[in-house]
């Protein structure tokens, strides 16, 4: 018993930040209709930065004030990175099919890997040891372990969750977004500026990926160049598995697969863990077309 | 009486047969991005009748590559021994038929990922046959019969140029033949507008999964030939990245646009090739010229005339 | 818009049609000198074992300077010509043809992984090159023929050795193992190792597996806590090595962990930290081992590389250069048998990783040293000889 609620809590936290990633991928694909395949690896830059900023920047590290502060720059440059990728690589092709919009994305994504793992002009392909932002301590609950950092990781997920409802809900902005996601033609007629909408909706994504990848690289305080790859993909089938373009949705597929991967392992298939993340995400669609909660769209005739 | 298209199918086919002949005298290198050239026109060209022709986002090509590369790869490795007498040690029987075997295992496959997943559109099919690709790659990395993550090795080396491009030739004029008979007419209108066609009459179902099966066929011909040319196979090198890649071929040559398709098969196989120049800058410049490309000419590098098509 | 698109185009056709006329110069100028000795070597410079293969080209980048600083060999300098696989299958097939054939070198030095070692192994092989693998422990990859080589011990030894190790230094009789599904060195060890361990009259209690580039062990680890094993054996790389000792160590579990040859860097005790403290794993080489052979390397080493510390990778990868120097001097010539020979006769050639001697399977035989992790730096423990 202790054995499956230790599990439990070790999905969770894995799920927490899936569903932050995939709550980027869900946002831009609200707003654009495509998968934004940079999306991870604006995630890997995020875990650099919070790297750089204790590491050469020098920012006091095993502190709640240091760990937040690193936290925020990385949210703000990966903000300002995500804006960048949007204007010079989607924007050109907006009102192109989105397929080469996807095609734009790979090749960003393939860039920002590459000029990562380049020496000279980037990180260095070589794993980079991720500093201790919080202090760090280990709970124990009788059997159970539990660490800060995963009760940070769960903290900082439900704040931001939470932040990002109240932006999408409740402000001018959100609103505007909800919009533009509706109907982009009928928003530019009331008066909504789609272009900054766009931008803001990439800014607010990318600066969840890079909270992101800063918890990420705080419980598993390895980082590299291509770190990206493999949570964002599960991420993006998180999102897929929650309904794409839909926020909560996004959120649970994040933590069902966190969940479903844990418990996957423990029961002694780790080596079919991906095999059947996969498989789950299949039955789901076979059952559910579009997502957990997804709403099944009507094509007009 | 034959057709016009199928002269040039036999020309393509004899054209390949005589650069066979002379391959010995090729550098080995060149040869060795010629024939990679070939799979990938194959790969490129099946992947475009069910991304371009009947657009359906399909992520999973790799998958189907890898069924019919193992496929083939066990028949002639494993079984060989037994197999080739009964064809008098013909390899040039043999082959084929192992190849055969291969494609219609991989056509199976598309068959099982096919039919349940044709109610799902757009992403939510790419996501499904994308996790059907990765599928795939952990089943066969659990396998040991098949070498396990270590990978298949041994593989005797039979592919020619001549295969290669004759699988390349036929490939093309398949998918060219299926398109532009009357029955084909209906790839496109599935892909125009699904709900139209069916108001039509159009059996879009069997449309979908004709689609599937051939291209699932056709790569599954292209893994067989990959896996004789380069003698040695991994799950590794069938994963993601290799759908990515062939779908990169299919949208920067411009979808439901075979000369397209092969121009840009060619262009990104030789383009990875002669980019060792720059060293440690290759990929990036590599990443950057698609997105130069893709940006200029967003209809696909290859399509001149301005029809536009509807997207996934 | 439509002009600057345009332009856009057009500049990125004449990109592409430089790169495209670019290559053909250098295949003529490069056939045409022959006061060089030609090197080939292909690695994982960019891609997923990036890592591992820029550490392995590093070192074999220092020897090779080192060679020519000393006046070359026979009388020649050495042009070293490498390239990059990308760490993607089907690349290694390719790029070793065009160091073949199109640069003409008279052997080829690579893979670290396995698995692209196999992959060129056939193609030196039928165009009789010889083929050094600095690190490569997998026993499949000199079996392809007599032209390939590795200046490493393979699996089957490391395996051995760190079962004894376990029974007689550890006391462990219930031993769990973590291996890697993905990586062929790590299924192998983790295969050699239990068949001795069990043929002691251990027993393995639990066996996990992960596959390479995941970060959250914590289910598999959580999973062996409840088997309560004396010892727990993870054959992995370093990058994968640091993370499970910390995790283990957050879930509580205090017994000792050890590995093999691929724990073998610097960045381990960054990542693993204070968690790592009584861990040990066997590897070619240390850092801190005291020879001047050694400091020499690490000195040189650390001068050209930014204060970098050489990794086992790195060491191996300098060795394999130097072993071929040392066969192409005994030779006499770069012809190619007679090279192949030279190089099986590699007996007790001091290097950098130990003394090195090929044997008839045309593997190295060295001893492997076991270190321990205390106070945050790698202890000698022993040295285990084949």
């Amino acid at each position: 018993m202790s054995e499956f609620l230790q599990q439990l809590i070790n999905g969770l936290s894995l799920g927490a930040i899936y569903a932050l990633i995939a709550l980027g991928y869900t946002m831009v694909y609200g707003v654009l209709r495509f998968i934004n395949f940079a999306h991870s690896d604006v995630f890997m830059v995020g875990a650099f930065v919070g790297y750089y900023a204790i590491e050469k920047w020098h920012l006091p590290a095993n502190s709640i004030g240091g760990g937040l502060l690193a936290l925020a720059m990385a949210m703000a440059i990966c903000a300002a990175l995500g804006v960048l990728i949007e204007r010079f690589a989607y924007r050109p092709l907006r009102g192109r099919s989105t397929l080469s919009v996807l095609i734009t994305a790979i090749g960003v994504s393939l860039l920002l890997q590459n000029v990562a793992q380049n020496r000279q002009i980037g990180f260095g392909p070589n794993p980079k040891a991720f500093p201790n932002l919080f202090p760090y301590s280990n709970f124990h609950l009788g059997a159970l372990t539990v660490s800060s950092n995963q009760v940070i990781v769960l903290i900082v997920t439900l704040v931001l969750l939470a932040a990002l409802y109240f932006i999408v809900n409740h402000t001018r902005t959100g609103t505007a977004m909800r919009a533009l996601s509706f109907n982009p033609t009928a928003a530019s007629l009331v008066g909504i500026n789609n272009d900054f909408i766009i931008s803001f909706t990439f800014a607010l994504g990318s600066s969840l990926a890079a909270a992101g990848g800063i918890l990420y690289a705080l419980n598993y305080p390895s980082i590299d160049p291509l770190m990206g790859t493999l949570p964002g993909l599960k991420a993006f089938v998180a999102a897929v598995l929650g309904g794409i373009g839909n926020l909560p949705g996004a959120a649970v597929g994040g933590v069902v697969l966190g969940l479903v991967e844990t418990l996957v392992v423990a029961c002694g298939g780790s080596t079919y863990r991906d095999a059947v993340a996969f498989g789950v995400l299949i039955l789901i669609l076979l059952v559910r077309p579009s997502g957990l909660l997804g709403k099944a769209e009507r094509e007009k005739v | 009486m034959l057709a016009r298209s199928q002269y040039y199918l036999l020309a393509a086919l004899a054209a390949s047969f005589v650069a066979s002949l002379f391959s010995g005298s090729f550098n080995s290198y060149f040869l060795d991005v010629a024939v990679t050239c070939g799979i990938n026109i194959t790969l490129a060209v099946s992947l475009n009748l069910i991304n371009g022709y009947t657009g359906q986002f399909s992520l999973g090509h790799a998958g189907f590559m890898a069924i019919g590369a193992y496929s083939a790869s066990l028949l002639t490795t494993n079984f060989g021994g037994k197999l080739l007498p009964l064809v008098g040690g013909q390899t040039w029987i043999f082959f084929p038929l192992a190849l055969y075997a291969g494609g219609v295992v991989a056509s199976v496959a598309g068959l099982l990922v096919g039919v349940p997943t044709l109610r799902l559109r757009g992403d939510y099919l790419a996501i499904v046959t994308l996790g059907f690709g990765e599928i795939i790659r952990v089943l066969l990395q659990n396998v040991d019969a098949v070498g396990g993550a270590r990978g298949l090795i041994g593989i005797p080396d039979y592919t020619t140029l001549f295969w290669t491009f004759g699988l390349a030739a036929i490939t093309v004029y398949t998918v060219w033949a299926l398109v532009n008979s009357t029955y084909g007419r209906g790839f496109i209108a599935v892909s125009n507008d699904e709900i139209a066609a069916e108001a039509m009459g159009i059996n879009t179902t069997r449309y979908k999964i004709t689609a599937f099966v051939v291209g699932a066929f056709f790569a599954g011909l292209a893994g067989g030939i990959y896996a004789h040319f380069k003698q040695y196979i991994a799950p590794q090198g069938f994963g993601f990245d290799k759908s990515i890649e062939i779908v990169v071929m299919v949208i920067l040559g411009g979808m439901g646009n075979n000369v397209g398709v092969i121009i840009a098969a060619i262009l990104l196989t030789v383009l990875t090739e002669t980019l060792r120049q720059f060293g440690d800058y290759r990929m990036i410049l590599y990443s950057l010229l698609i997105i130069v490309l893709m940006i200029a000419r967003p209809q696909g590098l290859f399509t001149w005339t301005g029809w536009k098509r509807k997207s996934a | 818009m439509k002009s600057l698109k345009r332009n856009l185009f057009f500049t990125a056709l004449a990109a592409v049609a430089l790169a495209l006329a670019g290559c053909k110069p250098s295949s003529e100028s490069k056939t045409g000198a022959a006061d060089t000795i030609k090197v080939g070597e292909f690695a994982s410079l960019t891609g997923k074992e990036a890592a591992f293969g820029q550490s392995s080209h590093k070192g074999t980048l220092l020897a090779v300077e080192e060679i020519n600083a000393a006046g070359g060999v026979l009388g020649k300098k050495i042009e070293f010509i490498y390239e990059d696989n990308r760490s993607t299958p089907g690349e290694s097939a390719t790029v070793v043809k065009k160091l073949i054939t199109r640069d003409h070198v008279v052997a080829v030095l690579g893979e670290v992984a396995s698995g692209r070692s196999l992959e060129a192994a056939p193609i030196c092989q039928a165009n009789k090159i010889p083929q050094i693998s600095p690190s490569s422990t997998n026993p499949k990859v000199t079996e392809t023929g007599d032209y390939i080589f590795r200046v490493c011990f393979i699996d089957p030894f490391q395996g051995t050795v760190m079962a004894k190790f376990a029974k007689s230094r550890l006391n462990a009789k219930n031993v769990a193992v973590l291996s890697d599904v993905a990586a062929p060195y790590s299924l192998g060890l983790a295969q050699y190792f239990k068949e001795t361990f069990l043929a002691d009259g251990g027993t393995v209690v639990s066996e996990q597996k992960f596959s390479s580039g995941d970060k959250d062990f914590k289910a598999q680890l959580t999973a062996i806590k409840a088997a309560n094993p004396d010892a727990i054996f993870v054959p992995c790389y370093y990058t994968e090595a640091g993370l499970i000792v910390r995790q283990a160590r957050q879930l509580g579990i205090t017994v000792p962990l050890f590995g093999g040859d691929g724990w073998e860097a610097p960045e381990l005790i960054q990542i693993g930290g204070e968690a790592l403290e009584g861990c040990y794993y066997s590897t070619h080489y240390s850092p801190e081992d005291k020879s001047p052979a050694v400091q020499e390397f690490v000195s040189k080493f650390k001068a050209k590389n930014n204060g970098e510390i050489p990794d086992a990778m790195a060491a191996l990868g300098y060795d394999s250069a130097m072993v071929l120097a040392d066969a192409i001097k005994r030779a006499g010539t770069t012809d190619s048998v007679k090279l192949r020979d030279a190089i099986a006769a590699t007996k007790d050639y001091a290097g950098v990783t130990g003394k090195t001697s090929l044997d008839a399977n045309r593997n190295a035989t060295k001893p492997a040293v076991i270190l321990a992790i205390k106070d945050g730096k790698f202890k000698y423990v022993e040295t285990i000889s084949p």
